[in-house]
């Protein structure tokens, strides 16, 4: 199968503390139903999610992969050390839809440099750009 | 395979290595994604490799009758219950695995575990290793038998970086009350992150129910894939050995303060109008159902609260006298599943009181509860009354 990749722009959703999708997010609308974040009601579809890590359970894979076919998933997320379970949901997804949500590692300035709502770009080589 | 790979790739190992288990977590719904990912594995011929138990599901397919959600998807989780038992996995469908005498590792063997409290328990009270393997490569590494060579696998990960200790202020009887384990938790999810903490100055021998207490909560407020508790888990004899000799990080205090502001916070529900309580998550322990059974002491729960207790189908099966008598009592048990994943509370918004550090943390979220944290006695005796009762005994003196 021939797949044309593509790179990805949206914009940023800064997240002040780690999410965990599952119990996090809900992947049919993509709000954030966390209680006790901090953000509590902002809604993730399409956003470039910005989060120093992944947290919590181990079914966010799931319901990353779930977003996905909803249509309702981040467009990327950028995060500040590497996450097993996220980039796993995103290749799931990847696999099943033919969706593509890059998860990409940021050196932790470059992470803290991003601002909510600005515009960010991902190269298919998973280069961040930033307007 | 690819899967597997991936994850090399994510972890940065540069080997794999063989596992002797894996407990897969991915049987619970999450929408038509985890259906359409398992018929891929079954329309491929895929079986897995390994002794191979599995989490909860959507449905308690022992007593179907308490799933009050929509049956449509019921059916869903029943199927994919099905789906991943067709595999050759084990229909164990509990998040506390490691209560099963015949699929708890021994110390030191590498396996694949998924569900983040049975991972925490895994790692820091039995010894053996296991990353934190979330949906669809826990799989993966049960069909393959194999993981990548990275992070808690190897010895020097297994070092705590980071050193807790109670504050003088914090009372002898909360010190040694049971509910100071998924307050602490919390504490320690927040602090840690995904590193591995030590907690230091607790008297030694803690029971696994507690650890595992303190272990749910810590990997729900956090990444928490494996603490030392010194002097209770067995990569802690010492503090030098859960620092495996190296040079000691500071030490954080924990105070008083910090777990009054959690049980607050836990709490999310006002006055002492009381719908539910919700007790073992995870699972109850044989120990645990008969603890239940010991605070009754014989007495009923309050006709207008419902009262559930969750555990696992296999420790039901040795139960029978603790489970006659909490029924005997108005006590509704749930197995295969748990109230804060599936739509089983008779009143979802009402008020729900738990001793679960991760009921509460998560149960706003998933089923739009209300809660009311406490002790399990603070659990009980509001059952039996019909409205919270609090005993701050514990909280009070020197």
């Amino acid at each position: 199968m021939v797949r044309v990749v593509t790179g990805i722009v949206g914009r940023a959703l800064v997240l002040r503390e780690g999410l965990s999708l599952w119990g996090g997010m809900d992947p049919a609308t993509g709000d954030l139903i966390d209680a006790h974040h901090p953000q509590h009601g902002v809604n993730l579809a399409g956003r470039v999610l910005v989060m120093p890590s992944g947290r919590g359970s181990s079914s966010s894979a799931s319901v990353l992969a779930e977003a996905v076919r909803a249509g309702v998933a981040p467009a990327a997320i950028l995060l500040g050390a590497p996450d097993l379970i996220l980039s796993i949901g995103a290749a799931v997804a990847e696999e099943l839809y033919g969706v593509r949500v890059p998860v990409v590692v940021l050196p932790g300035e470059r992470l803290g440099e991003l601002r909510d709502g600005q515009e960010v770009s991902i190269d298919p080589d998973g280069r961040v750009r930033t307007a | 395979m690819r899967l597997v790979l991936r994850a090399a790739e994510v972890t940065g190992a540069s080997r794999l290595i063989d596992v002797t288990r894996a407990h897969v977590d991915s049987c619970l719904d999450h929408g038509e994604a985890s259906l359409d990912f398992v018929q891929r594995l079954v329309d491929g011929g895929a079986a897995v490799r390994v002794p191979t138990t599995l989490n909860v599901g959507a449905v308690d397919l022992l007593h179907p009758e308490l799933y009050r959600g929509d049956p449509g998807m019921a059916e869903r989780g029943r199927r994919l219950m099905d789906r991943y038992r067709s595999l050759g996995a084990r229909p164990t469908f509990t998040c506390a695995p490691y209560q099963l005498a015949d699929a708890r590792p021994s110390f030191g063997e590498q396996v694949a575990w998924g569900e983040s409290n049975a991972i925490a328990f895994c790692n820091s009270v039995l010894g053996a290793r296991t990353n934190r393997y979330g949906d669809f490569i826990d799989i993966a590494a049960a069909i393959t038998g194999r993981v990548p060579d990275a992070g808690l696998h190897r010895t020097d990960a297994r070092r705590a970086t980071l050193v807790l200790r109670l504050a003088p202020d914090v009372p002898v009887r909360l010190r040694d009350a049971d509910l100071l384990f998924p307050l602490l938790g919390i504490v320690l999810g927040r602090r840690a992150g995904s590193a591995v903490a030590a907690i230091d100055g607790l008297p030694p021998g803690q029971s696994e129910d507690r650890l595992k207490a303190l272990g749910a909560a810590a990997a729900s407020s956090g990444s928490v894939a494996m603490f030392h508790v010194v002097g209770s888990t067995p990569e802690a004899p010492t503090l030098d050995e859960a620092l495996q000799h190296g040079t000691p990080p500071s030490v954080e205090l924990v105070h008083l303060d910090d777990l009054r502001a959690v049980r607050d916070e836990l709490t999310t529900a006002a006055g002492d109008g009381l719908a539910a309580v919700s007790l073992g998550t995870p699972h109850a322990s044989l120990a645990e159902l008969e603890r239940y059974v010991t605070l009754l002491r014989g007495r009923r729960v309050h006709p207008e609260v419902e009262c559930l207790v969750s555990t696992g189908r296999d420790t039901l099966a040795q139960a029978d006298t603790a489970a006659r008598a909490l029924r005997a009592s108005g006590i509704e048990l749930l197995v295969d599943t748990c109230s804060y994943i599936a739509p089983i509370l008779r009143e979802a918004g009402g008020s729900t009181m738990t001793d679960s550090g991760k009921w509460a943390y998560y149960a706003p979220g998933n089923v739009g509860a209300r809660v009311v944290f406490g002790s399990t006695e603070e659990c009980i005796e509001s059952a039996v009354a019909g409205r919270v009762v609090r005993d701050d005994r514990a909280w009070c003196g020197s």
